[in-house]
């Protein structure tokens, strides 16, 4: 069997992949150890492993110590989404910490990404802490922002200048509803005008826990115009991509 | 250490700042520089001219300036050495490197300004830099609009000159910039004292031609694959060329330029021959930033070019030798000068063929555009150079930065992901 292990900002992602079967995976909190918590969630499956290929923000320490070899999660996600999508041409991952749009050629190549700047604007860290300033939960964000009569428009992209812009748009009893959308619509636009750099070809499919939003999918599919695929578990794409390389090493 | 105290706090350096500033260059040092394995014996020299950056070669100026002479400190390569050297006066860089006072400089300055200028106010405002201090006059000039009216307001703090650099290259911005560079000598006169004479110019021509020669020989060595010398080493070896002492400078240069070719005889190289080898263009570098260039070559590539003021633009051109008397002389000045192709220009075609030129020239995989944040010029530019660049077949990818270390782990993971799309698009796996 092969393991793929994606160690991102908030959470930890795992694939075994035995054959052409996922034969389990694991999706846990990074918490503050990220270290102990990747040695514990590969503990059951480390004596059968083949190869285990690290990703993600973490994965230079996993080198040091356990990884056989590392890959970064632009060509993770390319090659997860590829293999659950064949026709993927796009790949939009919105994870924690940073997002990122990737374009494949024909083959199924890496031809070119973008990521986002240093900040956490677009990101999902970004849609956490404006779903905590609304008094939401994480969970139903999205529906909840899906339901507005009217999306409020949010100016600023810096997520600390967006949470004071917020909380003065709640002090003037705009309803939250209306605020969470306006919130999900400025995360589309900047990944479309990141995708809009590297160019949009169908199939498009939305990568990392971001793609569980409801909101999210709808707004960006509908700014596209363009179907919008994403899997029942949107944030193991990345294992699953370093699973594939390893199984292909 | 003891005796250059004295002479840092006569400078009017701080020193206890200075002192902070003083622990943290050799450890970056140490682990950006002398971690290299099989770097070239030469390096020896520039690990030592690094080791007494504020010291000896201070102290070489100190004793310069007891004798009469004067130190001119500048930012830019448009400021014409050749003049500076023919008033018998020192040429040195101004530090603007570093993510150092830039709390100090945001006291006065706005943020979003280009760290380079921050820098460089907040070492004057801080009082760190014996450069600085050291300088008779601040030689400025008016390539953007950051710079240029920081001047204005760096002139409360020190002497400053600024010349007035042309952002067009027709008949009427060479006659403007011939007018500035007349000018400039006189200013060199009268600081000095010194009538500027053809014998002096000659001379100063002479020496600055030599030092651009040694760089060109030394970036021939780049040329090759397995490349003999380290990105991280060349670039340093150019950033020096700004500070060091021109006509010892030029002997040490030459002198590892021979080691290298020795090198390429015998087939070594500092890294496996079919390493991605990178063109860096894009702002300049000043000491000590070493940052891109350290995320790159830990990634597994090597960078092989700098198309920037600290790398090919400094050396490139030359003045033409030829003519007998001191118009003729600085006619040639001005004219190698407006050769330049920075992104201060409008059109810049030039710099489109350059960059070109180098990726052909070197053999280069893969382009990384480096602009500090905040830099008009070089990120609008960008749009020109990916596009001229994607044309010729080759990847490039854009960063943009400062001089804090916050974004590294982001940019190691863009720029490992294009090494990988390099590597790929080669046919090589992992």
């Amino acid at each position: 069997m092969y393991i793929g292990i994606d160690i991102g900002s908030r959470c930890i992602k795992l694939v075994v992949l035995s054959g052409q079967r996922i034969e389990d995976f694991k999706v846990g909190d990074t918490g503050f150890n990220p270290y102990e918590r990747s040695l514990e969630m590969i503990k059951p499956y480390a004596y059968n492993a083949k190869r285990i290929i690290a990703t993600g923000y973490g994965r230079h320490f996993a080198r040091e110590d356990f990884a056989d070899g590392v890959i970064t999660e632009i060509k993770a996600h390319a090659a997860g989404a590829r293999l659950l999508f064949p026709n993927c041409r796009t790949v939009i991952d919105i994870g924690g910490q940073d997002s990122k749009v990737i374009s494949l050629d024909e083959s199924g190549k890496v031809a070119d990404f973008q990521m986002n700047d240093r900040c956490a604007a677009g990101t999902g860290k970004f849609l956490e802490i404006m779903a905590k300033t609304l008094g939401f939960n994480l969970d139903d964000f999205g529906v909840q922002s899906l339901a507005a009569e009217n999306a409020v428009k949010i100016n600023s992209m810096c997520t600390v200048f967006a949470e004071s812009e917020v909380i003065s748009l709640l002090a003037k009893k705009e309803n939250p509803r209306n605020i969470g959308l306006g919130l999900h619509q400025s995360v589309v636009e900047k990944i479309t005008s990141m995708l809009h750099r590297v160019g949009v070809a169908d199939d498009i499919v939305l990568s990392g826990g971001v793609g569980r939003n409801l909101c999210i999918r709808e707004t960006l599919s509908q700014s596209l115009g363009h179907k919008v695929y994403v899997h029942e578990n949107p944030e193991i794409l990345g294992a699953l991509g370093a699973a594939i390389i390893a199984r292909a090493y | 250490m003891s005796d250059y105290r004295e002479m840092w706090k006569e400078l009017g350096l701080d020193l206890e700042a200075h002192d902070q500033l003083m622990a943290v260059i050799p450890q970056v040092y140490g682990d950006v520089y002398l971690s290299q394995k099989n770097r070239p014996e030469g390096m020896s020299y520039l690990d030592f001219v690094m080791s007494e950056i504020h010291g000896l070669r201070i102290k070489e100026l100190n004793d310069l300036r007891a004798s009469g002479r004067k130190v001119v400190g500048t930012f830019c390569l448009y400021i014409p050495e050749e003049i500076v050297l023919a008033a018998g006066a020192a040429c040195v860089g101004i530090c603007g490197g570093a993510d150092w006072g830039s709390a100090e400089a945001e006291k006065i300055l706005p943020r979003n300004l280009c760290p380079l200028i921050k820098s460089f106010m907040g070492f004057k405002l801080t009082k760190v830099c014996p450069y600085f201090e050291s300088s008779d006059v601040i030689v400025g000039e008016t390539t953007c609009d950051g710079k240029k009216k920081t001047y204005e307001v760096l002139g409360e703090y020190a002497n400053v000159y600024v010349m007035h650099t042309p952002q067009t290259k027709d008949e009427s911005s060479r006659r403007l910039w011939l007018d500035e560079v007349e000018k400039f000598k006189g200013k060199m006169e009268e600081l000095t004292g010194k009538e500027i004479d053809l014998v002096a110019l000659v001379k100063g021509i002479a020496t600055v031609n030599a030092k651009r020669a040694a760089l060109k020989r030394l970036n021939e060595a780049r040329k090759v694959d397995p490349v003999p010398i380290s990105g991280k080493d060349a670039l340093l070896i150019q950033q020096v060329a700004f500070y060091d002492d021109p006509a010892r400078f030029t002997e040490m240069v030459n002198k590892i330029s021979g080691e290298l070719e020795k090198r390429i005889a015998d087939g070594i190289g500092v890294v496996k021959k079919g390493t991605p080898r990178i063109l860096v263009s894009g702002c300049p570098m000043a000491i000590p930033n070493w940052k891109l260039h350290h995320l790159v070559e830990s990634a597994g590539a090597v960078i092989v070019a700098e198309e920037a003021c600290i790398g090919h633009r400094y050396f490139r051109d030359m003045v033409s030798e030829s003519g007998t008397e001191a118009k003729e002389k600085l006619s040639a000045i001005a004219d190698r000068y407006m050769k330049l192709d920075c992104a201060c220009f409008t059109p810049n075609k030039e710099r489109l063929d350059n960059i070109l030129n180098l990726v052909k020239d070197y053999n280069v995989d893969g382009v990384i555009h480096y602009s500090l944040q905040f830099c008009d010029p070089f990120t609008v530019e960008y749009v020109s150079v990916e596009k001229a660049v994607k044309d010729a077949g080759i990847p490039v990818l854009k960063i943009e930065t400062d001089y804090s270390m916050e974004d590294a782990g982001q940019l190691s993971t863009r720029i490992e992901a294009f090494l990988e799309t390099i590597k790929e698009s080669q046919g090589v796996t992992l």
